[in-house]
């Protein structure tokens, strides 16, 4: 049944005569209950045909509290019969929904929809349905509920703008049943699988424009926008203009289209998921990140590739993004327990892996190169990446660095530096990224350091600082700009030749065991 | 490894790229050297050949106050892109040194970019300059513009052709 009372017929009366589609009858009627939107469009149509005419008897019953309007509802009626009936529903497209609450509503659309979801062989269990409308159709709305805002008020009853069930929502009570049906899942109010429907009407694009004279100050033009009248800018124009100034420039009710509205390609989009771990770099030909210069590569693979690669594939992904705890520079390895790292896999079409199968994930990484080493792989929720971020100044981070100096040295001339504890460093932003970073001066510490003496010109020097500590430069010097350095403190020029991280001192992700 | 006094490559030899400009402003001798880092930064420094390193010269004053309005020492950058800094063309001045002798040197920009730093600490300790020319004895640092970062070089001589010129001033036996 179509849940209607005998104080709606007048308003379904009107709306009928605009030519409104059943189901925006049912929505200005404040309907809320989501089967009456599902049911077939001609068994709604015929009823509601029959409703009106109903009342041609009913009248004179009730005659006497409404005797006053009596007079020209009967002849809007009879109007609205001499148009609707011949017509057939399909042909007649809906002034209000411009047709979206018409055929789309039918499951032969919510089968197409199904089907291009189905195309893209997602692995879900649940999604969510998001509707994109016009923005005219916000005008549309405005305008048919001033219309019929008249009628209820002269039966001295109030009908608010947010007691009309909203185009989406009737949409979406009438197609969601059969499409989670044809997709084995629950469409649910939220959901990491989002599948979005989208609707275009240029017919009637111009309808908005009159807001833009009537309120400039809410179309603002923005850059990355191709039109200004965005469905927010729309609807809030709508909540500013007067009653009066808005039939003023535009009819009421809305004027009848010619075509119905075209449907975009029905798209897919799951949220990301995250995998974390920690990784190994052994060698010292392999940057972190692709290497480009002036849009040429400059070495082969990367840290991040040889991660990503097999987790792409798996989790069938659109592409990823990647970030760590840090970096090293190209000829830089990093040992001992590795750095953590987190991994964005972007619209994933799989994610549901059991704890062997990323033990196989992290397995099919550290066989496809010797150069990198994976452990504590898992999946990770969005928020946990951000402990690997966070107090990343007041983490700590050891290495192991070979330094040349240019006077000889014995192994007595080293033993100065194992006193040296919380050495406070004034660095400069270090040349070599100076091209990419703000200039700054930043406080560092170097905890401590020892060293292991080599032969007269070399030794290996340990070093724990604080994270963000440039050690290249706290070697060298970097043209006197990180004070002080290993040369002041050497007295002597001395250089880094090869640099490895020992450890990263985070405690994220958590340790897997074997 | 054992007694290897002289290692590999320097830093500078590893990262930068070494160019001269020579008799600046046709003043004999006062050589210039820039030293372009491969991510474009370059380093203004003096070429050994310059006077203010020869026959023992002491610093008297190195002065970054170029003229009344301007002070290379009021130079601020701010952010990524390096918001602020002074815009150099080849010609402009980054300071003057006078040496004890009374005699004055300006150095210059040599290329043009935009000024991210000039090296105060050879202020308080000149000796810097005449001991480190070229790394903790630098005059300035200058970001060129992106798509000048090739051709802004065009004009100077590399290292072989400044050897060059070197040469033929030895020939010539004309002391600076």
């Amino acid at each position: 049944m179509l849940s209607l009372r005998e104080k709606d017929r007048p308003v379904v009366r009107k709306l009928l005569s605009a030519g409104c589609c059943a189901r925006c009858v049912l929505r200005f009627c404040c309907v809320g209950s989501s089967s009456a939107y599902r049911r077939s469009y001609e068994d709604m149509h015929k009823e509601l045909l029959a409703f009106v005419s109903e009342e041609n008897s009913a009248q004179s019953h009730d005659a006497p509290g409404e005797g006053e309007t009596d007079d020209p509802p009967n002849k809007r009626m009879r109007v609205d019969e001499d148009r609707v009936t011949p017509a057939e529903p399909d042909s007649n497209i809906c002034p209000v929904c411009l047709g979206v609450l018409q055929d789309f509503c039918h499951p032969t659309f919510a089968k197409q929809v199904s089907d291009a979801v189905k195309k893209q062989q997602f692995e879900f269990d649940s999604l969510v349905l998001t509707v994109s409308l016009p923005a005219q159709l916000s005008v549309r709305e405005h305008s048919c509920w001033l219309h019929v805002r008249k009628e209820v008020r002269e039966k001295s009853m109030c009908l608010g703008k947010d007691d009309v069930i909203q185009v989406k929502d009737a949409f979406k009570w009438a197609v969601q049943g059969k499409i989670g049906q044809e997709l084995g899942a629950a469409v649910l109010a939220n959901s990491p699988c989002e599948v979005s429907v989208g609707f275009i009407h240029p017919e009637t694009e111009e309808d908005c424009h009159f807001l833009a004279n009537t309120c400039p100050d809410c179309f603002k033009p923005t850059k990355n926008k191709a039109s200004i009248f965005t469905r927010m800018a729309v609807v809030k124009a709508l909540e500013k203009i007067s009653d009066e100034k808005f039939s003023r420039n535009y009819p009421c009710p809305p004027k009848k289209p010619n075509t119905r509205c075209s449907a975009l390609d029905t798209s897919c989009l799951h949220t990301s998921v995250f995998i974390a771990g920690r990784y190994n770099k052994f060698s010292r030909e392999l940057p972190q990140t692709p290497w480009v210069i002036d849009g040429e590569r400059r070495m082969d693979g990367s840290v991040e590739e040889l991660i990503a690669a097999p987790l792409l594939s798996s989790f069938r992904a659109d592409g990823f993004n990647f970030s760590s705890s840090g970096r090293e520079d190209v000829d830089v390895r990093t040992l001992g327990n590795g750095r953590p790292f987190a991994l964005e896999l972007l619209n994933p079409h799989r994610t549901k892996f059991s704890r062997t199968e990323i033990k196989q994930l992290q397995e099919t990484i550290n066989q496809s190169s010797d150069k990198i080493r994976v452990r504590h792989l898992q999946i990770v929720t969005r928020e946990a990446t951000s402990r690997m971020k966070e107090g990343e100044e007041e983490k700590t981070k050891t290495y192991s660095a070979l330094i040349w100096t240019q006077k000889a040295i014995a192994d007595t001339d080293l033993d100065f530096l194992r006193n040296i504890k919380d050495l406070k460093l004034a660095q400069k932003t270090p040349l070599r990224v100076l091209h990419r970073r703000p200039l700054a001066v930043r406080q560092r510490l170097v905890h401590s350091m020892s060293a292991v003496h080599l032969d007269t010109h070399h030794f290996t020097l340990k070093l724990c600082t604080q994270a963000g500590t440039y050690i290249k430069e706290f070697v060298h010097g970097d043209f006197g700009r990180t004070k002080p350095n290993l040369c002041d403190l050497m007295k002597t020029d001395a250089d880094i030749l090869e640099l490895d991280v020992e450890s990263v001192d985070i405690d994220w992700p958590p340790a897997i065991p074997d | 490894m054992e007694d290897s006094g002289k290692k590999g490559p320097s830093v500078i030899e590893r990262y930068f790229t070494r160019w001269y400009r020579t008799d600046l402003k046709g003043k004999v001798c006062e050589d210039h050297c820039i030293l372009q880092h491969s991510n474009r930064i370059c380093v203004i420094t003096l070429a050994e050949s310059h006077p203010i390193l020869q026959n023992g010269r002491k610093i008297k004053n190195i002065n970054y106050q170029i003229s009344d309005g301007c002070s290379r020492l009021k130079n601020k950058v701010s952010g990524k892109s390096k918001r602020g800094g002074q815009f150099l063309t080849e010609f402009a001045p980054l300071c003057r040194i006078t040496c004890t002798d009374e005699q004055e040197y300006t150095i210059y920009s040599c290329i043009r970019g935009r000024l991210l730093e000039v090296n105060e600490a050879i202020m308080n300790k000149p000796d810097l300059l005449l001991e480190r020319p070229s790394t903790e004895g630098y005059i300035a640092v200058i970001l060129p513009k992106f798509e000048e970062s090739k051709s802004i070089t065009e004009g100077l001589l590399t290292r072989e052709q400044y050897e060059e010129v070197l040469a033929k001033r030895n020939q010539q036996e004309e002391p600076c």
